[in-house]
């Protein structure tokens, strides 16, 4: 494993998540969407939690989407982030419905609101790893 | 027999201590055991129930052995801050059941002396869904920020709505001997406050201290001779809330469950309530609480917190004791919404007593309101 850029925790990968995590790394972000009863799931599972069923999907998503909600941090005292103080920690919800936790990026805090427009980008973290973050949509 | 009618409460204590760095954790347990038996009129030898968290995941079987005990029902049960609301209704289960007769709840914690920083810490990427959190640099208090922007931004709440809440709690501490901090404080005040994680200010978080409680749990039968008035436990319930694979309404909480259902088997409605004893880990857990109990409508908490009304004197006054926000936070407060709803039933809580306080609920909230949290609702009224 690649030295990490900063002492940030980095995603611990394990069987249910790889997949996605590979797409990360080609700065594609990938969301699983249950075979059986079509409902698309995050954070990424073996099986359904609707209907556990092992038969999954992934599809490519367009990394668009709306923040839902957010909060500036201006105090964490956990290495790596004291240092990135302030921050936007977020839930952005995509296109395809389902909302995931993140950070805002490529915009100063207070610039975020509800309801803004935004787009994926990857943050490579290490060889292995890209994390998804967003940022303003253009356009 | 209905676990209404088979088990009480027969003794509380609240450790006065807010700051402990000369005793360990342990020490508290056991003194504050002690307390509550001595409140209960019984012995540490008649206890063969035990149950408590938060001190490791093994943690109930140190216990065991530090107080020489040896129990016949064991509960570890670790939901978070709600544990001990939810070990109150585990120990009248058991009893009801007849696994056992005296069951003994204790907690402790020197978050304060230990300096642990209970919300500005960072997560531990352990479990499969922190690999998704722990990388964004969650911390409790964004946790919940993120809920309390959101309930903004959805009903219109404002920081002064939230801020009353921190206002009235501190009358209340006021009020109580032994609350760490009692100069009154105003709106002005919290909005001054710095901001922790938006919108929340430090005076919208609950403080940190140490400190520990115990609680005692008993058969109608044996609580009926006892050194106190037992207080009889009306109803109960737990739930959970999670993200729902990514879907979650991040102003809807565990309480909208484990409310209605905890009401329901004590057969009361929310006219009937005296006192609330809510989980205030911030103002907006007090206030999303309020809602998803069905005090009053969703996105209506705002409006419903203002006028004195969760005030001493109002409608519906909470957290008497001055809560989290004000008296005593040592990380998992839980176990001190039971003690105070039952120190007000038995009429014991002098300038701060609520008038005629016959039923009161507890409702505790644990681990994190904007990604996994427990609710656990207590319905307790007195004899
Ligand atoms: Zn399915």
């Amino acid at each position: 494993m690649a030295e990490a850029k900063s002492a940030k925790p980095l995603p611990r990968v394990d069987e249910e998540s790889k997949g996605f995590w590979e797409a990360c790394r080609r700065h594609e972000l990938y969301l699983q969407r249950c075979r059986d009863c079509g409902r698309f799931r995050y954070y990424p599972r073996a099986l359904c939690p609707q209907c556990l069923s092992d038969r999954t999907d992934w599809v490519l998503s367009s990394g668009r989407g709306s923040v839902y909600t957010y909060t500036v941090t201006y105090q964490n005292q956990a290495p790596g982030f004291r240092e990135s103080l302030p921050y936007v920690l977020a839930y952005v919800e995509l296109d395809q419905g389902v909302r995931l936790l993140t950070n805002i990026v490529g915009c100063a805090p207070e610039q975020v609101s509800i309801g803004m427009p935004v787009q994926v980008v990857f943050d490579d973290l290490t060889p292995e790893i890209a994390l998804p973050k967003f940022q303003p949509a253009e356009g | 027999m209905s676990l209404a009618q088979s088990a009480v409460i027969a003794g509380v204590y609240e450790h006065p201590t807010r700051w402990a760095p000369e005793k360990t954790a342990y020490q508290i347990h056991a003194e504050s055991a002690r307390g509550a038996l001595a409140d209960a009129g019984l012995t540490i030898k008649d206890v063969d129930g035990y149950l408590t968290a938060g001190v490791s995941p093994l943690g109930v079987m140190t216990l065991a052995e530090h107080l020489d005990l040896n129990p016949r029902y064991l509960d570890s049960t670790q939901i978070g801050g709600s544990s001990f609301v939810a070990h109150v209704s585990h120990a009248a289960a058991a009893i009801a059941a007849g696994l056992c007769e005296v069951a003994l709840i204790t907690y402790g914690s020197r978050a304060s002396s230990e300096r642990f920083a209970v919300g500005t810490g960072g997560q531990s990427p352990n479990d499969p869904p922190d690999q998704f959190e722990a990388p964004y640099g969650p911390t409790l208090i964004g946790a919940y920020a993120m809920c309390a922007q959101r309930h903004m931004h959805e009903f219109g709440t404002t920081a002064e709505q939230l801020a009353e809440i921190a206002v009235t709690t501190r009358r209340h501490a006021a009020l109580n001997p032994v609350a760490k901090f009692r100069d009154p404080i105003t709106v002005d005040d919290v909005l001054a406050s710095r901001v922790v994680s938006s919108p929340l200010h430090l005076l919208d978080c609950c403080i940190i201290t140490d400190g520990g409680g115990a609680v005692v749990v008993t058969s109608a039968e044996r609580g009926r001779d006892l050194k106190k008035r037992p207080v009889r436990i009306l109803g109960a319930a737990e739930a959970l809330c999670h993200t729902s694979s990514g879907v979650r309404d991040l102003t809807a909480m565990a309480a909208k469950q484990s409310g209605p259902r905890a009401m329901a088997m004590a057969g009361v409605a929310h006219s009937d309530i005296d006192m609330c004893m809510l989980y205030d880990s911030f103002t907006i857990t007090v206030l999303a609480t309020l809602e998803n109990l069905g005090f009053c409508r969703k996105g209506e908490g705002g409006a419903f917190v203002q006028n004195g009304r969760i005030g001493l004197g109002g409608a519906l006054p909470i957290n008497t004791d001055g809560g989290g926000l004000s008296s005593n936070h040592p990380g998992m407060r839980g176990i001190f919404l039971v003690i105070e709803a039952v120190k007000q039933l038995r009429g014991e809580c002098g300038p701060r007593q609520v008038n005629n306080c016959r039923i009161a609920l507890c409702h505790g909230t644990g681990g994190m309101l904007g990604l996994r949290h427990s609710g656990a609702t207590l319905v307790l009224a007195s004899a």
